[in-house]
């Protein structure tokens, strides 16, 4: 597992500005018929493509994009890693969204996908920009928690902590809870079920 | 001097392995739940870097989500779904942790086994790798879903890390009318606190209406926190959960039981414990609720009509729109009548003995619509058992409805129990997202089971309160 810093995501932007857009949209269900996560990229948002030929993920232009721009509660519903894993493999490296499903922000940060939040007034800004322009480089900064979009500019939040993380390149969570192994035995023993309810 | 902490805060404090710098704690996991689904990957991790499970005995597999409800011959007739089967198989056997599979009458529906097994405990950290984990808070417990990355952390250390959400307690008072059920209550919540309600909450249901509810019945409650963007809900522990927990397999048992539910009881909010937010209903208010939408907060009373597009903010016109235009349905027209395809009882939110034994006695004597297709798929082998030894399931076939094994069934689209086409399903389950239930187009009424299966008979949404014969 890679553990590098991640400042900043510079990268042309597809935008979604749909509220409510849940993880079986992301990824249907019959595609977690799989044993390991490879091959789900080109299945991302599969369903809703097929609607809609106009999908944002059907336009040539988009394609190649890294910053995906989302609404309000994206990533709702189900658990599944498939989503962010998904999205991931189709290439989107940083997520800007009004706000996200706390299952969802939990797993793109084990991923090293940086999900910051901006306003709505501006997530409709930048859409504008790069309808105009669907090359323009757009930087997500963790560091000064801003996005730029060529004239556009505008602030976005993070948890310090999944900030942190990711800057840092400590978001391979496995590792640090490994070095806690004998703290985690020792704490066992303190938890009322697991000593026949004396503790 | 009293706790002020109400339930999660004790618990979570109970569980801090230790605190970051940065606020994320982390915390013990007492119970691991893991299925098919989500753990292959997980496991996949502990290989390459040579890790073991670090206390497999506090972790538990069930296969659910792929499972056939027909013929569960092996192979699977779907070979992607037998590789699934012969990992979790292979992935439990070579890491020691013990899987209740299909050989096994201990084995269903995830959320359905580890209370039935008696694993699910209150003031227990519980985990797995779906987001209706949930449910298991019924019994005052912190349970919440994670994805596949935190499987394999949890697998190799047995904590993992997480912020500290804010409390919520929502308070329900108040006698439930005839024909209302523990699911019309949540979806009722979900529908007036919306769908990201829940963000950074943990839900504390509280007062009257769920002191007198069975365990099963607040199962379903706490089963859809998440649809209400909550990823962890949960009841205080009281003597019905202890009375329940009696005698189960896992349960402790003779002078340990008793020192356990002393333990249990103590952990219950006390009547001066501190919420970040308080939200208070009257059960009197709720009505008998069927989803029209694409959401599950896009619910109205049966009785009631769908809003119209100008009724609602501005910022809600374009999801309701979309939501209108999917479900080939007006603003404004009423849900009762609504033509169903479908009726489907089952899932983890409503697929237990309680809820079968009330379909049974809403459909028996009648018979399924011509035109729809009807199936119950009990929640693990052991409702299904105890359903036959009660002759439950030929009613349900003597009605017309098919009487299946158990698993996640028609659900979500991950084994042969899908929906075709456009068709319209009647049913229990919890999400009606586009496309959940096995076809991109299929559309998905969410009810409860006795909705679904008054549903079932007349062919088209009815409101169980005037369902001939059903005596609500
Ligand atoms: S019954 Fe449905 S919601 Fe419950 S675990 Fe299975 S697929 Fe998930």
């Amino acid at each position: 597992m890679s553990n590098n810093e991640i400042k900043s995501v510079t990268a042309t932007c597809i935008s979604l500005l749909l509220d409510d857009i849940d993880t079986d949209r992301i990824i249907p269900a019959r595609f977690l018929r799989c044993v390991t996560f490879d091959g789900l990229g080109e299945h991302a948002f599969e369903d809703d493509r097929q609607q809609d030929p106009s999908h944002p993920f059907n336009q040539p232009q988009f394609q190649g994009a890294g910053i995906l721009a989302a609404g309000r509660n994206f990533g709702c519903g189900s658990s599944r890693e498939h989503a962010p894993q998904s999205l991931m493999r189709w290439g989107i490296k940083a997520i800007i969204a009004e706000s996200f499903a706390e299952i969802f922000f939990g797993n793109c940060g084990s991923l090293g996908i940086p999900a910051v939040k901006a306003s709505r007034a501006d997530l409709e800004k930048l859409a504008a920009a790069i309808q105009k322009n669907p090359k323009l480089e757009i930087t997500v900064d963790l560091q000064k928690l801003t996005v730029t979009a060529g004239d556009v500019a505008f602030p976005v939040t993070m948890p310090n902590s999944a900030r942190d993380a990711l800057a840092t390149g400590q978001w391979d969570y496995l590792g640090r809870l490994l070095i806690a192994a004998d703290q985690v035995t020792e704490h066992a023993k303190t938890v009322p079920y697991l000593s026949g309810f004396r503790a | 001097m009293s706790d002020k902490r109400n339930l999660f805060n004790k618990v979570w404090d109970l569980h801090t392995v230790q605190t970051l710098p940065g606020g994320q704690t982390q915390l013990f996991i007492g119970l691991h739940l893991i299925h098919e689904v989500t753990s292959p990957q997980a496991f996949e991790i502990l290989r390459d870097r040579k890790l073991k499970v670090a206390f497999p005995e506090r972790t538990i597999a069930t296969v659910d989500h792929i499972v056939p409800t027909g013929s569960q011959a092996r192979p699977f007739l779907d070979d992607l779904a037998e590789q699934m089967m012969s990992a979790i198989e292979k992935n439990c056997a070579d890491f020691g942790v013990t899987l209740l599979d299909l050989k096994d009458d201990r084995q269903g529906i995830v959320h359905v086994v580890g209370p039935e097994q008696g694993l699910t405990q209150p003031g227990m950290t519980i985990v797995c790798g779906d987001s209706h984990t949930s449910t298991h808070g019924a019994f005052g417990s912190i349970a919440i879903g994670i994805g596949t990355s935190n499987v394999a952390e949890v697998l190799a250390t047995q904590t993992m890390f997480l912020n500290r959400p804010k409390v919520r307690q929502i308070v329900v008072n108040g006698k439930l009318a005839p024909g209302v059920y523990a699911k019309d209550v949540i979806l009722y919540i979900i529908q007036k606190l919306g769908v990201q309600g829940g963000v950074g909450y943990a839900y504390e249901f509280a007062g009257s209406t769920f002191d007198v509810m069975t365990i099963e019945e607040r199962m379903t409650v706490c089963n859809m926190s998440i649809e209400g963007g909550a990823r962890c809900g949960y009841i205080n522990p009281d003597q019905t959960t202890v009375d329940y927990l009696k005698g189960r397999p896992f349960s402790p048992k003779g002078a340990e039981f008793d020192r356990a539910a002393v333990w249990w009881l103590s952990l219950a909010s006390g009547d001066d414990a501190h919420f970040d937010d308080v939200v208070e209903f009257n059960a009197a208010d709720i009505e008998p609720t069927v989803t029209w939408g694409i959401t599950p907060a896009q619910s109205v009373g049966v009785g009631q009509p769908l809003p119209r597009i100008c009724e609602v903010a501005p910022e809600e016109q374009t999801l309701i729109r979309e939501a209108l235009k999917f479900m080939g349905l007006e603003e404004g027209q009423p849900i009762k009548g609504t033509k169903i395809d479908v009726a489907f009882i089952g899932s983890c939110t409503n697929s237990r003995m309680s809820d079968l034994r009330e379909a049974a006695r809403i459909v028996e004597g009648h018979k399924v619509a011509s035109h729809v297709k009807a199936i119950v798929v009990p929640g693990s082998q052991l409702v299904r058992k105890q359903a036959m030894a009660e002759g439950l399931h030929l009613i349900f076939e003597a009605a017309g409805f098919e009487w299946r094994a158990a698993g996640c069934s028609m659900c979500l689209a991950m084994n042969p129990d899908k929906l075709q086409g456009r068709e319209v399903c009647a049913s229990s389950s919890n999400r009606n997202f586009k496309g959940r239930q096995g076809s991109p187009t299929g559309r998905t009424l969410l009810m409860s089971p006795a909705m679904v299966a008054a549903a079932a008979i007349e062919g088209h949404v009815a409101d169980i309160r005037e369902f001939a014969g059903a005596a609500v």
